[in-house]
């Protein structure tokens, strides 16, 4: 079986965890015999292709002059509605974006029908114009690639996938890595809203990385509960050196948040809980890496909660450093608001580092051997944290079951999953 | 007379003088009812602050639910059927220290109709330890003062002293044995668990090996379980179970086979198989139709020590329980939560062993309570439906941290006292005998062998080899 598969990112350029998703998955994929063309809208060159076909979006010629491509394009107009909430973008590249796109409004049509478009690969302002301008080049390959299913990650690629549907009359799975529920809250982006909705409503099947996730797309975008599966996502063992203990430099034990400090990943109910922990136990201290929106706001809080001498900041981590982080940590806490999966406290566990998750995480659905609360639940969330620093026990447990639990999550399971859904579409 | 002397007297009369109680063979029906003190959701910020550990809504809560549900209406079936029956019917139950104070607090007419069975003098109660403990894994002086403390209860509460012993559980080993025959008990039930009788069947009576005189009733845990688990299973092959296929399943066993015994928790009724589920008709209709027969008849587990001569002794190195597939200690003790937490309570067994301090001595007790290390248990990942319905937690973690919580104000309420006492000028005990730290060790196959090579040498001396019932069953 062959795979037209649709994606935004390619491991070693990654901007979230679609891309090492996409990447392990492939891999999975390839050990039950399945041949992926993966399609990215920027290829860099240096991309793993131990797995796939990488196909290079930037390199595809399209003949606008063909008429199947008019229809087409006339069929997807809904999706040039510029938009000025886009993920993943700060407030400085924000603006300047906006200001470039007023200069280039004008003359917006035309790179659109140029034969050849440059992607950029990112997540930027003109991304609308990008989405609609990927989903040509899934019609364009479509017709030139021989193939057996569609598969297409997370709204970005939905009109592509769309697309080659169309042309091809092949069968389209559609992937939930997350909604724009999740990133949002409930003030959601009725273009991207609209994308997902019927990128799904036109797929034979939709996947989704969670029960959790999967309730999502049934209840509020009113899909057929009958076409939509879940597999849980998985992670890809590493093997790296066993960091010393000497990385830790404190005496006091440490407790960490890692991730973008935005309303869904709940910072402040880390902090709340923290300041309980601190009333009772002052041997502890509390660390928030990563960055983001409501990162002043946090460091105000914990100054006005007078518990700042415990509880500190690190800004964006990568690579090497969230391993040392890992390394120096004695409880992992994801307390994240809405997490449609949630890789974080799989790569904390994989480091022996016991871990409290929020309910509200599709990662909960397959993890025993993890403290969950409720992320609104700050007196759970405090007694957990102060259990495992003073129960032993416990972390012998968790490091004794945590580490074999997260070893087992492999993604050659998940992808044994997402063939027997390939197999539904197949026979129909 | 003292019961024990009236029942061999008339064992003795019935012996001489009446064929067929001779000819009919022994059912012994006992049943455990046991409540523990749930603890409420206990946070680390209460230690020092707060000493009240218990849920009291939930507990009254599910004691009223369960009192209304199972104990009223099958204590009242109980009482119906000796009436009926008279002396052929007979049964025995245990019942433990915190579920009569539950009684007494929550729902008095319970106890009001356990008293009726009692009266009846068809009623035997076992003896076992006060607040549902496996103390007898620690420490021997904290084992006695429950089993005295439950027998002191049990004898104020319904007239009669207990002269049979059940441990929590059916918890059994040699060393367990030898603390009950010390403390006066010459009767006692325990698991007829596969690891120990190899071949031989739990369908006789035993002894001890280390205390021969301690005579040994087994559970047939397949008879008892086609009850107390599978009598609702729609998908069982033999659903639905009426008394006469029971009736069935008995008569098939051997005729040497002279007694079975079958123990099961009393929320069985009404509680874990439900009204619905034809329970209590079950119950209704059972005694009439084995006693019709006239092979079988109802007696307690004194009755049948005395009657029977035990054919065989059980070599136990190595602990037994009536749960899981496995038989053994693994859903209390074992994984290093459960360890933690018992190692935890006991350090302060010294202390509280004469401790004066009333609050101090009830939290002591609650807290002993086996379900505490049950909820702990981290085997249902893999295969508990049956914990699952018993735990209150989410988690087995969930279960540890606020166990621990409370257990560590505990603690430091023992010190305080312990302080206190130094003051007054009372020293605390140092000279407590404690047992020798044993981890619970689970059955290993060269145990097994071990089991297997004792009971082929007994084998030449004892019963033939006997399949289980049901196995005959199937080959007709």
């Amino acid at each position: 079986m062959k795979v037209l598969m649709f994606g935004w990112e390619f491991p070693p350029h990654i901007t979230g965890g679609l891309g090492t998703a996409c990447f392990g998955m492939t891999k999975g994929l390839l050990k039950h015999g399945i041949e992926v063309l993966f399609v990215v809208p920027k290829a860099y060159g240096d991309e793993s292709q131990e797995a796939v076909r990488l196909i290079n979006a930037s390199d595809v010629t399209v003949k606008m002059r063909e008429p199947v491509f008019q229809d087409y394009w006339n069929q997807i107009t809904f999706m040039e509605i510029g938009s000025n909430l886009i993920p993943y973008v700060g407030p400085v590249e924000f603006e300047k974006m906006v200001a470039e796109d007023l200069r280039t409004t004008e003359e917006k049509m035309s790179p659109v029908f140029a034969e050849r478009f440059s992607f950029s690969g990112k997540y930027g302002q003109d991304l609308m114009t990008e989405v609609s301008r990927y989903a040509l080049i899934g019609a364009t390959l479509a017709s030139e690639q021989q193939f057996d299913i569609i598969h297409a990650h997370d709204w970005l690629t939905y009109p592509a996938g769309v697309a080659a549907k169309h042309v091809s009359g092949k069968p389209l799975v559609v992937h939930m890595h997350a909604t724009e529920f999740d990133r949002s809250g409930e003030n959601v982006n009725s273009n991207v809203y609209d994308i997902e909705r019927k990128g799904m409503e036109e797929a034979d099947r939709v996947i989704t990385v969670s029960n959790l996730t999967r309730n999502i797309v049934i209840e509020r975008y009113g899909i057929n509960p009958d076409k939509v599966f879940t597999v849980h996502n998985a992670v890809e063992p590493i093997e790296k050196a066993e960091l010393a203990n000497s990385e830790k430099h404190v005496k006091e034990k440490v407790v960490t948040f890692l991730g973008r400090i935005t309303f869904q990943k709940g910072p402040e109910y880390f902090i709340e809980a923290a300041k309980k922990v601190l009333e009772r136990d002052k041997n502890v201290r509390f660390v928030m890496a990563g960055t983001g929106d409501l990162m002043e706001k946090m460091i105000r809080r914990a100054a006005k909660l007078r518990i700042a001498s415990n509880f500190h900041f690190t800004g964006f981590l990568k690579g090497e450093n969230v391993d040392r982080m890992f390394a120096m940590s004695d409880v992992y806490v994801m307390p994240s608001v809405s997490e449609p999966f949630g890789i974080s406290p799989l790569e904390a566990m994989r480091s022996n580092v016991p871990v409290v998750i929020s309910k509200q995480s599709g990662v909960a659905e397959v993890l025993d051997h993890v403290l969950k609360v409720d992320f609104w639940d700050i007196d759970a969330m405090a007694d957990a944290i102060y259990s495992l620093l003073h129960y032993d026990s416990l972390t012998t447990m968790f490091r004794k079951h945590g580490t074999e639990e997260v070893n087992n999550l492999k993604w050659e399971n998940a992808a044994r999953h997402i063939v027997e859904v390939y197999k539904q579409v197949y026979q129909e | 007379m003292l019961p024990g002397t009236l029942l061999k007297f008339t064992n003795k009369f019935i012996k001489s003088n009446n064929e067929k109680y001779i000819v009919m063979r022994s059912i012994c029906l006992y049943f455990q009812v046991h409540q523990p003190f749930r603890l409420r959701t206990y946070r680390f910020f209460d230690i020092g602050a707060d000493h009240y550990y218990y849920d009291d809504y939930q507990n009254k809560h599910i004691v009223k639910r369960i009192a209304e549900k199972c104990y009223l209406p099958a204590n009242e079936i109980l009482l119906g059927l000796i009436k009926e029956y008279g002396a052929d019917f007979r049964v025995s139950f245990s019942i433990t220290g915190t579920a009569i104070e539950q009684f007494k607090k929550y729902t008095p007419e319970v106890i009001e109709s356990f008293r009726k069975l009692a009266k009846t003098g068809n009623v035997e109660f076992l003896a076992e330890t006060y607040s549902h403990s496996l103390a007898a894994f620690k420490n021997e002086t904290e084992f006695r003062q429950q089993v005295q403390q439950h027998a002191q209860t049990i004898e104020k509460l319904f007239g009669v002293k207990p002269v049979a012993f059940r441990n929590t559980e059916l918890v059994y080993s040699n060393e367990v044995a030898d603390m009950v025959y010390r403390l006066g008990y010459k009767v006692m039930l325990t698991e007829g668990a596969k690891q120990v009788l190899g071949w031989k069947s739990p369908n006789y009576l035993y002894k001890s090996k280390p205390h021969p005189g301690l005579k040994l009733l087994l559970r047939n845990y397949q008879l008892s379980d086609d009850i107390a688990f599978r009598f609702s299973q729609t998908n069982w092959s033999e659903w639905p179970l009426t008394a006469e296929k029971y009736l069935n399943w008995l008569n098939v066993i051997e005729k040497k086979q002279e007694v079975v015994n079958i123990f099961m928790d009393y929320e069985t009724f009404g509680e874990h198989q439900k009204a619905e589920s034809g329970i209590f008709a079950f119950l209704k209709a059972l005694p009439g139709t084995v006693l019709r027969s006239k092979k079988w008849i109802f007696r307690t587990p004194s009755q049948i020590a005395d009657l029977l001569d035990p054919v065989d002794s059980l070599d136990v190195p190595y602990t037994i329980s009536w749960a899981d597939e496995e038989r053994d200690m693994t859903a209390w003790l074992g994984n290093d939560l459960q360890d933690e937490a018992f190692d935890t309570l006991y350090s302060v067994a010294a202390t509280m062993s004469d401790c004066d301090d009333e609050d101090l001595v009830r939290d002591w007790n609650y807290l002993q309570c086996s379900d505490h290390f049950y909820y702990m248990c981290t085997k249902w990942f893999s295969d508990g439906a049956v914990h699952h319905y018993f735990n209150p937690y989410g988690t087995p973690y969930e279960a540890f941290i606020n166990y621990m919580n409370v257990v560590s104000d505990f603690l430091i309420r023992v010190k305080e006292y312990e302080e206190m006492r130094v003051t007054r000028g009372k020293p605390v005990k140092q000279s407590e005998k404690v047992l020798k730290e044993k981890p619970v060790k689970p059955v290993t196959t060269s145990t097994v062998k071990a089991t297997k090579k004792v009971a082929v040498a007994e084998k030449k001396t004892t019963a033939k080899k006997i399949a289980n019932p049901k196995a005959i069953k199937k080959a007709k």
